[in-house]
Order: structure tokens, then C-alpha cells, then sequence
């Protein structure tokens, strides 16, 4: 299936050839970054992770997201969703290749690496996120590929496939819980330390997902002979709409509880990030936005006239998909150590090179996906055509 | 896959082939006939002198010192143990810096010529000082 | 215990070659060494070593109530461990250095808190914790607490993650940000430096507690640091703590620190 990615059009090959050099871009300024040491990123010791661990939360949650098609459609026979569980399933593909290279781009010794394997520890959770985040990429690609390959041939796919498949739902719930237990878990940490981060991460998750979801369906409607079909699209925008709504929920109720308790470990991190402290704070404008955003978000996709018109559903989901990546993506990380446990406050903000690698690694899940949704696009093309 | 029916270009594909094995072994042909020889290995008085090595048999210590060293920063750093007693009795401080490069003080001809021709690489100067008591001497002349 | 039995076999398999196959990346290279070994080699600690059940300190603050008391004390502990001065502070590398009362004991800070604390310069550094967060955290184990409570940092391993340093409520750790080596101003040879790239912290100085010697800290604090085993009722640091109030930081986390202040 593999030389379907190979014939496209001019455009197609225009788009990967820019996604390259991005990519080629951002690889020269890891080379430096490899040589020199993470002292080229804005990072420092009192932020100690930033830009690129912030990117790989993120798109945990966009990794997670795909379940919202693979649950219905295999879970509840939810036979509409047959259609796009694929693209479910490669975007989570194109997602999780992107931690990874998020991750290695973060370590101050990426040779080191297989060190996590070579001496496994149980009681690390960063063990265990490679160990599900790797587990849940395998699996992807597995069932993804297999499934695709049976649609292609005109036959069902093989037995073995289905304990695969139900695996795979809670191991998305298990990546993106993982990855909260990273941060809720540390003692001093305040502003993670809420038993509410993990569903929270998941609500969140199960809004940017889809919500980009919908935009790729949107485009692949555009662009090429598959229609991913009105239903589906309309179905996934409830879910962002209920997975927004609830990621605003649970937001709110850890506002109550820091607020409403006193507690300054918890109200601090809180006020930094949207009234600034002691003079600093450049996080406020964004994390505004990112509530307006999220609002708009909610405003736009729970009431019903609004979400059926799929141009404002297009706007909702770009605004859904802004307001969690301002959240999660900026204000997440470094709002949870400024201030630092000894209570100064030092600010956080990505250098040049830190954002061209980040670019980088973008650049190189985009081609991941745009290959991945071209052989689909094709298989849908060559199986209805 | 039912029925594939691509047709290759056959004459690219040899094309492709030969450059592609051209290109992999081109380390191989590229030293082909050059012989370098194998550096001769420099002792300093002390280390003649002690006569023997941290392993006795030299040609285990050119061999296994790695595996050595190896075991030596693991148990110094994560048990704690500093002494090394060897087979031949004789006890040692187990320290790169302070053991090893006391007796061998030339690192220039006694470690990096060797690690050069056999194209290894070690990260142990990076933090460990090349040579401490060489250094010393200088700064006292 | 796994530990030990891998080591000896390993040990056995440089030293002698009657245990040819014990560890297998040995052997090729075993097969040619000829000579029989006539005992086997043996790791130890040193005798002269102090040792401890688990380790501990007092920082009598009423002894230091200058930045100049204070001064000496984090400039030995720098010198002879080649802690670099790097010159962006976002950069810092620091084992042992100065705080505030309204940092270090933020949570007991209030707007009437005796002016004597409040502009008291107090030594912080890493608590070894006796339940430490960073060993918990560390997914390489290159961080990790030994026998005698010391939380050790092992440079060889580590893979510059910083799950430690987000995991440290007493922001005790300092990563290396770049290579440090230009940013040392007089190396200590004895002792090796970092590289870019892992983490570092206090190790309670180790290397000297192997050769007998007393953390240099404590050696340079004029007695304001009181150093000894927590675990031995008959100990120095225990009489002091049995004659004193002290306080620890942010003792509510449950980590329990090994470091207490007289305040």
C-alpha cells in the first residue's frame, strides 16, 4: 500500500517537499542544540521542562483523541464511524511519532535513551509512558494498517485483529493518564498536584483530537474523492462539544478548590498565569485567549444551528483546537513551576532555535500524516471508484 | 496483497541495487590497501616499574579494561566500594583520574593513540580530568 | 542483593578465567587471556571509611549570621567538587547556597516574622530525603539513594530528562545546560567535572566520607554544621537534635529531609 504515498499531485509533492525542508530546518538547528546542550532553549533551573515537553502533552492528547472513533464504531457498532476510524487511528499514529521526537529532542543526553530500558524502573512514571506511548504507537499502526489493507482487498480484516483493537481503547485512556501522572504525582508542585489532572487531560484530549479531526475530514472532502460524510462529521463535533465543555469544567472546579481553600501552593500558579505575580506575566494574554477560545468553542458547538453550518463548525474547531494548545501547550508546563518551590519567579518563554526545532518535529509528524492520509484517501478512492 | 500489478523498471532497480551496495560498503574499498600500523603502546617509568597492570595479564587489560572501568564507576558511585583488590594482591583506589592516569600520565600516547586506531570514542575525558599529575608538573616548572 | 551476585560475576569474569560464560559480553575477549588468576579480585570499602545508618545534618543558624559566614562554606563545597560559575543565571549550577527565610521556609513566612529571620542568610542544599521524590521519579535509576541515606547522583546514567528536578520540592537540582568545564575557574583534578547535559546536586560528599574525611561543609562551617548518623542514639548530631528545636523544610510533604536548622 506503501507506493500509494508515491503518486500524487504536484501539490501533494510541493506540500511534502516544503514539509521537508521545515523539517531539514529544524534538524540543523537540533544538530546545534546536540552539540551545544539544551543552554539554547529558553529553559532554565527553575523551569526546567518547557517548550517541547509542553508540545509532547499536547499531543499525547491529540494521540488519545482517536479513540473517539475507534470506542463508538468497534465498542457500540456505531457503523458510521467505519468510515474515519482510520484516520482516527493515523492521526494518532502521526501524533504519537511527534512525542517521540519531543521527547529525545528534550533530553540534555538523547544517546542515553535505551538507559530507560536497559535499567527498568518500575517506580518511575516516565518508564511507563514510554512503555504505554510505544505500546499504543505499535498498536495503531497494527490495527490501522491491517484494517486498511482488508478494506483495500474487498475481504473482512483477520480475527486476530479484534483483542488488538479492544486493547488499544484503554490504552489511549492509559497514554494520556500516564502522562498526567507525571506531573500530579510530584510533591511541591502545586498547581499539577489535583487528582482532577488526568480526566481533565483526557477531556481536553477528547476535544483538540476530534476537533482536528473534523478539520482533516473537512480538508480530505475538499481535496480529494473521499467524503468522510455529513454524519460523521456532525457526531464528532458533539463530542468536541461535550469534551470541551467538560475540559472547562473540571478546569473550574480546580479554580474552586484553589481558590475557595486558600491555599497559596495552589492560588499561585493559578494568579501567575492569569493576573501575572509579583509583575510578571506573560502567560495572562494567552491564557485568556484561551478561554475566550475555549467559550467560543462551546458556544459555537453545543448549540445546534451553529455546529449543523460545518464553515462556523470549521471555526469552532480551529478555535477548540487554539484554546486547548494555549492551555495545555503554554500555560500547563511552566505555569506549574512558576513560581519554583523555593517561590521565585523566574518566567519561561521559547528562544528561536527552541521553536524552529519544534517546528522540526511538526514538520515531520505533518509528513508522517500527510503520507498516512494519502494512502487512505487512496484505498477510499480505489475501493468506492 | 491480492494481486499486485505494479511493473518495475528493471533497469533502475539494478542501477538503484548497484549504487545502493557501491554506497554501503564504500568503507570497505575506501581503506582498501592502506595499513596503518598499530600503535606502539608508550609506558611511563612509574609504569614500568610497577611492572604489572590493574589485571596482570596485559593482554586481558588491553582487552577488558573497559569492562573494568565499567564495573569500577558502578560500584564506586552506586555501592560505594573504593578499593579494589586485585588478583595479584596488590590493592588499588578504584579512580580513573587518580589511579590509572597516575601510573599512565602520558594519556596522549598511552590512551588516545589506541582509541584513535581503533576508531573508538570514550566519553570518560569529559568529565574525568585527563591528567591530573602531569598538569601539576607543569604548573610547578 | 541481585546487584552484588551480577558484580561478582562480573568481577569474576574480567579477573580469572575459570568463569568463562558468567557474563557473556566477557567471554570473546577471555578466550585469549591465558593467565590463571590465583585468587579472585575483591571490591571494598575503604577501612578508614565513615560510615552511617543513614546520614544527617544540623545547620546551627545562630553560628551563621553572615553572608560572610556563609561565604567560605558554599566556596569550598564549589571548589572542590568543580562547581562551574556559569555566567547566565538561568544556567545556575549550585550544591549549596543562599536563601532567605520567606524561600526557604515559605510556608512559615508571615509579615511579623522576627527581623533576625528575616534577613538571616540561611545555607540550603539537597536534603537527602529519607523518601526522596527525585529517586522515585528518576526512569533510569541514575538517581538513587544508598545504604547509608545519602541521595546519590550517578553521572554515568543519567539521561538529562530533569524528571528529578520537577520531582525536588526543594529545588536542590541544577542541570547542566551546557558543557560547565569553561565556566570553572580553578579545577579541582582530583575530582571529575560534568558534562552537558545530566543533572547535578550535593552528593553529602561522598568521595570524602570514603577516605574518612568529614563533608567539606562541615568542615569549613567552624562547627555551625553538625554532621553525623541519625540513626545512633549516641551520636553527636542526635544530642544536638535532643537538646534543640529544630525545624525542617517543608516537612508536611512527608519526603523527610535529613538536613534540620537551628533557628
Amino acid at each position: 500500500m506503501l507506493e500509494l504515498a508515491l503518486k500524487g499531485s504536484k501539490k501533494f509533492y510541493g506540500w511534502l517537499i516544503a514539509l521537508l525542508v521545515l523539517a531539514g530546518i529544524g534538524f540543523a538547528f537540533y544538530l546545534w542544540q546536540f552539540n551545544f546542550g539544551l543552554g539554547i532553549t529558553g529553559m532554565s533551573r527553575d523551569v526546567s521542562w518547557g517548550f517541547y515537553i509542553a508540545q509532547f502533552t499536547f499531543l499525547v492528547g491529540v494521540a488519545a483523541g482517536g479513540v473517539m472513533v475507534v470506542l463508538p464504531y468497534y465498542l457500540h457498532n456505531y457503523k458510521a464511524f467505519g468510515k474515519i476510524t482510520i484516520l482516527g487511528e493515523f492521526l494518532a499514529v502521526a501524533s504519537l511519532t511527534m512525542c517521540m521526537l519531543f521527547i529525545i529532542v528534550d533530553l540534555g543526553q538523547p544517546v542515553r535513551i535505551l538507559n530507560v530500558w536497559l535499567h527498568p524502573t518500575p517506580n518511575s512514571v516516565l518508564f511507563w509512558d514510554t512503555l504505554v506511548l510505544n505500546g499504543y504507537l505499535l498498536l495503531n499502526i497494527i490495527v490501522g494498517w491491517k484494517v486498511l489493507e482488508a478494506e483495500r482487498n474487498g475481504v473482512h480484516y483477520k480475527s486476530w485483529l479484534k483483542p488488538l483493537i479492544y486493547i488499544s481503547i484503554p490504552f489511549a485512556v492509559s497514554i494520556h493518564t500516564v502522562t498526567a501522572f507525571l506531573y500530579c504525582g510530584l510533591p511541591g508542585r502545586g498547581f499539577w498536584m489535583t487528582a482532577i489532572l488526568a480526566p481533565r487531560f483526557l477531556a481536553s484530549a477528547f476535544a483538540a483530537g476530534p476537533a482536528l479531526l473534523i478539520l482533516l475530514c473537512l480538508f480530505v472532502r475538499k481535496a480529494t474523492k473521499f467524503d468522510p460524510g455529513k454524519e460523521q462529521i456532525q457526531s464528532l463535533a458533539k463530542i468536541v462539544a461535550y469534551a470541551i465543555s467538560l475540559n472547562l469544567f473540571f478546569f473550574l472546579c480546580e479554580v474552586f478548590v484553589a481558590l475557595y481553600s486558600g491555599i497559596p501552593e495552589h492560588i499561585d500558579h493559578i494568579k501567575y498565569l492569569f493576573y501575572g505575580l509579583h509583575g510578571h506575566g506573560i502567560l495572562v494574554p494567552w491564557m485568556w485567549s484561551s478561554m475566550g477560545l475555549m467559550v467560543l468553542g462551546i458556544i459555537l458547538l453545543v448549540n445546534p444551528t451553529t455546529r449543523r453550518n460545518e464553515g462556523v463548525l470549521a471555526a469552532a474547531c480551529v478555535a477548540v483546537f487554539a484554546g486547548t494548545w494555549i492551555d495545555k501547550g503554554l500555560g500547563m508546563i511552566s505555569g506549574g513551576f512558576i513560581p519554583s518551590p523555593l517561590h521565585h519567579v523566574n518566567e519561561y518563554a521559547p528562544t528561536f532555535p527552541e521553536i524552529m526545532i519544534t517546528l522540526g518535529v511538526y514538520a515531520i509528524g505533518a509528513i508522517v500524516l500527510t503520507i498516512l492520509f494519502k494512502i487512505v484517501v487512496s484505498v477510499k478512492e480505489e475501493v468506492n471508484g | 496483497m491480492l494481486k499486485e500489478k505494479r511493473i518495475f523498471n528493471k533497469k533502475l532497480v539494478i542501477a538503484g541495487l548497484i549504487i545502493f551496495i557501491g554506497v554501503i560498503t564504500f568503507p570497505f574499498w575506501f581503506n582498501h590497501a592502506k595499513v596503518v600500523a598499530p600503535p606502539e603502546v608508550k609506558l611511563t617509568e612509574k609504569a614500568k616499574e610497577a611492572k604489572e597492570c590493574v589485571l596482570p595479564d596485559k593482554v586481558k587489560m588491553r582487552g577488558n579494561h573497559m569492562q573494568l572501568l565499567d564495573m569500577w564507576r558502578d560500584t564506586v558511585v552506586r555501592d560505594g566500594n573504593r578499593k579494589y583488590i586485585g588478583t595479584n594482591g596488590k590493592e588499588y583506589e578504584m579512580s580513573l583520574s587518580n589511579t590509572c592516569l597516575d601510573c599512565h600520565s602520558n594519556k596522549a600516547d598511552f590512551c588516545d593513540k589506541c582509541h584513535e586506531y581503533a576508531s573508538v570514542n570514550p566519553y570518560c575525558w569529559d568529565c574525568h580530568i585527563d591528567n591530573p599529575k602531569e598538569t601539576k608538573n607543569n604548573e610547578t616548572q | 542483593m541481585k546487584r552484588n551476585r551480577r558484580e561478582f560475576l562480573k568481577l569474576a569474569g574480567i579477573t580469572t578465567a575459570s568463569v568463562i560464560g558468567a557474563t557473556s559480553g566477557l567471554t570473546m575477549a577471555e578466550a585469549s587471556g591465558s593467565g590463571e588468576a590465583k585468587h579472585k579480585a575483591i571490591l571494598a570499602k575503604n577501612q578508614k571509611a565513615l560510615t552511617a545508618k543513614r546520614w544527617g545534618m544540623v545547620i546551627d543558624t545562630t553560628k551563621l549570621q553572615t553572608a560572610s559566614d556563609i561565604e567560605p562554606i558554599i566556596s569550598a563545597c564549589h571548589k572542590i567538587h568543580n562547581v562551574p560559575e556559569m555566567t547566565n543565571k538561568n544556567h545556575e549550577i549550585k550544591w549549596i547556597w543562599e536563601e532567605e527565610f520567606k524561600h526557604v521556609f515559605a510556608e512559615q513566612e508571615h509579615e511579623l516574622v522576627n527581623e533576625r529571620l528575616r534577613h538571616l542568610p540561611f545555607l540550603v542544599l539537597c536534603n537527602h530525603c529519607k523518601n526522596p521524590p527525585c529517586v522515585r521519579a528518576c526512569p533510569t535509576n541514575a538517581t538513587f539513594q544508598t545504604k547509608e541515606g545519602i541521595v546519590m547522583m550517578d553521572f554515568h546514567r543519567c539521561i538529562g530528562c530533569r524528571f528529578c528536578m520537577a520531582a525536588c520540592p526543594y529545588g536542590s537540582r541544577s542541570f547542566n545546560f551546557q558543557d560547565p568545564r569553561p565556566f570553572i575557574k580553578e579545577t579541582n583534578k582530583e575530582f571529575p567535572t560534568r558534562m552537558k547535559g545530566v543533572v547535578e546536586k550535593c552528593n553529602l560528599c561522598a568521595e570524602r566520607l570514603a577516605v574518612g574525611k568529614l563533608p567539606f561543609c562541615v568542615e569549613a562551617s567552624n562547627g555551625a554544621i553538625i554532621f553525623g548518623d541519625l540513626d545512633d542514639p549516641q551520636s553527636e548530631i542526635r544530642e544536638v537534635l535532643n537538646t534543640n528545636y529544630t525545624i525542617r523544610r517543608k516537612p508536611a510533604l512527608g519526603t523527610g529531609p535529613s538536613i534540620y536548622y537551628i533557628v
